[in-house]
């Protein structure tokens, strides 16, 4: 068991709040350097592309997971990052430009987004989400002229001052410098005033508006951000993919980004990272799987799609809070070890919830 | 008048041809605590709804310090001073009861958005100036066992203490506390009536309370406001109210 004994306020919100967690994430970062030194290049690619769900499930989770806005469309600001990264490569924008201007073009989409999609909420705000989906995955295919259309567009080969980071050993030290920033920034933010006005909105916009939170701009602050980083994302999957159509961003990513956060536990970065690793590791479970399985089962089309379905379906009943939930129950039960008791993480239900003013 | 922090002139909410609130005028004093007392759909609760901007007035003039706020954006109004509580708890239930607190304090500003992702020093002192308050706050409350507890877990008792709490974190000038008591057990009602006696005494915060329970109303009420369809019935003192024959055909009874 460990006790906390604080001095000083800033103790107690520090990110590392323990010597152990300096060690452990010590060690992470550590192994996820040495990784590519030891590994084959076909491994650390796949390890890229993970890290780069990553940085999309990082994004939807702001949206979601912190200001309680569903999105069954981010696949479109992947696919805006993507192809806005891949024309100001084209056109002859520095790497190292491109990047953060292909997140802005997003967040701006984000924006355009979310100023009329604020007004909607719930299932009305995902079909909002969804059609702008489609929209974006149409105008991708007929704008020949900046996207190559249903032909595609090659993207070039990144570069820095003249150093190529085509390699996949080089890219993936790229994506993981990516997500690190990335997570650095949200968890600044999410334990600063504006990540707990984003919780704000979230739980309760009638006292949100008591406390003089701007709740309209908030959420669509919270747009922005959420599609500038998955478009950053999206940025990082142009290099990843190295060609781009309009079929790579369907509404199946979408839909596997959203079962990254909610499987990782909403409200939460660390779910989001657990729920992106699980979720793009599961095509290369099944595929393990169909080795085990009968030949007639093993051939069957969609068993991958079934597998994910399966998956959320066993999280919603056995494990609402998702992976991070899981997480912090075993921690908590390594801490406290004799004296654990389930009954610490059974939430409460609330009955007083009528009459609210939104 | 002199005096008078919060001033509704004749105000009027009507939903379509249903008149919540008729012809109202209510004066509230600095450093007094007014209770509102009045029979279910008296219109009290939408007076408050009309002054915090969840509803715009049909008619009327709302005055706070001599400012019209009848026209307000609705998250305009905590930055004026102007806190309230709700009668169905709304905290924030997945956070903490620290970090309810803290966005009590959100009219104060939590720092440029840069700083505050980049963590600057400067924002980490401001961070725990904000935290310094709230500390004040969960002291004069007695809140410091539940300050690292999920809202979503805790007794409906402390939920009440801690929306109180997070509305004080604002530092208001005047409180709306809509029916604080509902649901609290004599002993936490009695709490209640010291903390309102202190944040008015010691804090010197104006407090309106909208309140059932007479015995609080008895106990801490400088003024009383009695409220009926719409419109006040009587006020005066807490005892001039209740033997006011109106008001117990009203909403007393004998």
């Amino acid at each position: 068991m460990r006790f906390d004994y604080h001095t000083r306020y800033r103790q107690g919100f520090a990110l590392l709040k323990h010597p152990a967690d300096w060690v452990n994430y010590g060690v992470l970062l550590a192994a996820l350097l040495v990784v590519p030194l030891v590994a084959s290049n076909y491994f650390v690619g796949e390890l890229s592309y993970v890290l780069i769900l990553c940085v999309a499930s990082l994004g939807l989770m702001t949206l979601s997971g912190f200001t309680g806005q569903i999105s069954l469309g981010h696949a479109s600001f992947v696919a805006i990052g993507a192809y806005g990264h891949a024309w100001l490569l084209a056109h002859g924008v520095p790497f190292i430009l491109a990047l953060p201007l292909a997140a802005l073009i997003s967040a701006g989409a984000g924006l355009v987004v979310g100023i009329p999609a604020i007004r909607v909420s719930g299932l009305y705000l995902a079909m909002v989400t969804l059609a702008f989906s489609i929209v974006v995955e149409q105008v991708i295919g007929m704008w020949r002229g900046v996207t190559g259309g249903f032909m595609g567009m090659l993207v070039e080969t990144p570069s820095i001052a003249g150093i190529s980071l085509g390699s996949p050993k080089v890219f993936y030290y790229l994506c993981l410098l990516v997500v690190v920033l990335v997570l650095l920034a949200l968890a600044n933010l999410l334990r600063s005033g504006i990540g707990r006005a984003f919780t704000g909105v979230r739980d309760s916009e009638a006292a949100a508006y008591a406390l003089g939170i701007e709740v309209k701009r908030m959420k669509v602050g919270a747009f922005g951000l959420s599609a500038g980083i998955t478009g950053l994302a999206g940025a990082l999957m142009a290099h990843h993919i190295g060609y781009l159509t309009p079929d790579a961003f369907t509404l199946l990513l979408s839909l596997d980004l959203v079962l990254m956060v909610v499987i990782g536990g909403m409200g939460s970065l660390r779910g989001a990272i657990l729920g992106a690793v699980l979720i793009s590791m599961l095509p290369n479970g099944v595929a393990l799987l169909k080795d085990v399985l009968p030949q007639s089962m093993a051939r069957q089309s969609g068993l991958e799609i079934f597998v994910a379905g399966a998956v959320l379906a066993f999280f919603v009943l056995f494990e609402p809070t998702g992976l991070n939930g899981r997480w912090m129950k075993i921690r908590a039960l390594l801490e406290n070890f004799p004296l654990y008791r389930r009954d610490t993480f059974r939430r409460q239900k609330a009955y007083m919830k009528s009459e609210r003013n939104r | 008048m002199t005096g008078a922090v919060l001033e509704l002139d004749q105000v009027a909410l009507h939903f379509g041809g249903l008149a919540a609130i008729s012809d109202l005028s209510i004066s509230v004093k600095a450093g007094e605590v007014l209770a509102v007392i009045g029979p279910n759909g008296a219109g009290k609760t939408s007076m408050l709804n009309l002054v915090t901007r969840v509803f715009d007035a049909s008619k009327g003039r709302i005055a706070f310090k001599g400012q019209d706020i009848s026209r307000l954006p609705r998250a305009r109004i905590a930055h004026l001073g102007i806190a309230r509580t709700f009668q169905n708890i709304e905290l924030f239930d997945a956070a903490t009861v620290l970090d309810n607190l803290l966005l009590g304090r959100h009219r104060f500003g939590g720092g440029v958005w840069w700083r505050q992702v980049l963590r600057t020093p400067a924002l980490t002192r401001l961070e725990e100036a904000h935290r310094a308050k709230a500390e004040e706050v969960i002291e004069f409350l007695d809140l410091s066992p539940w300050r690292n507890a999920r809202v979503a877990g805790l007794p409906y008792g402390v939920r009440k203490v801690v929306e109180l709490g997070r509305a004080l974190c604002s530092e208001p000038e005047i409180l709306f506390l809509d029916e604080p008591a509902s649901g609290l057990n004599p002993e936490e009602t009695r709490d209640l009536a010291f903390w309102i006696d202190d944040i008015r005494s010691d804090l010197g915060i104006t407090v309106v309370m909208i309140e059932h329970d007479m015995s609080l109303v008895n106990a801490v009420a400088d003024r009383v406001v009695c409220m009926a369809q719409g419109r006040v019935l009587a006020q005066g003192s807490a005892a001039e109210v209740q033997s006011h024959p109106d008001v117990i055909a009203a909403y007393l009874g004998t």
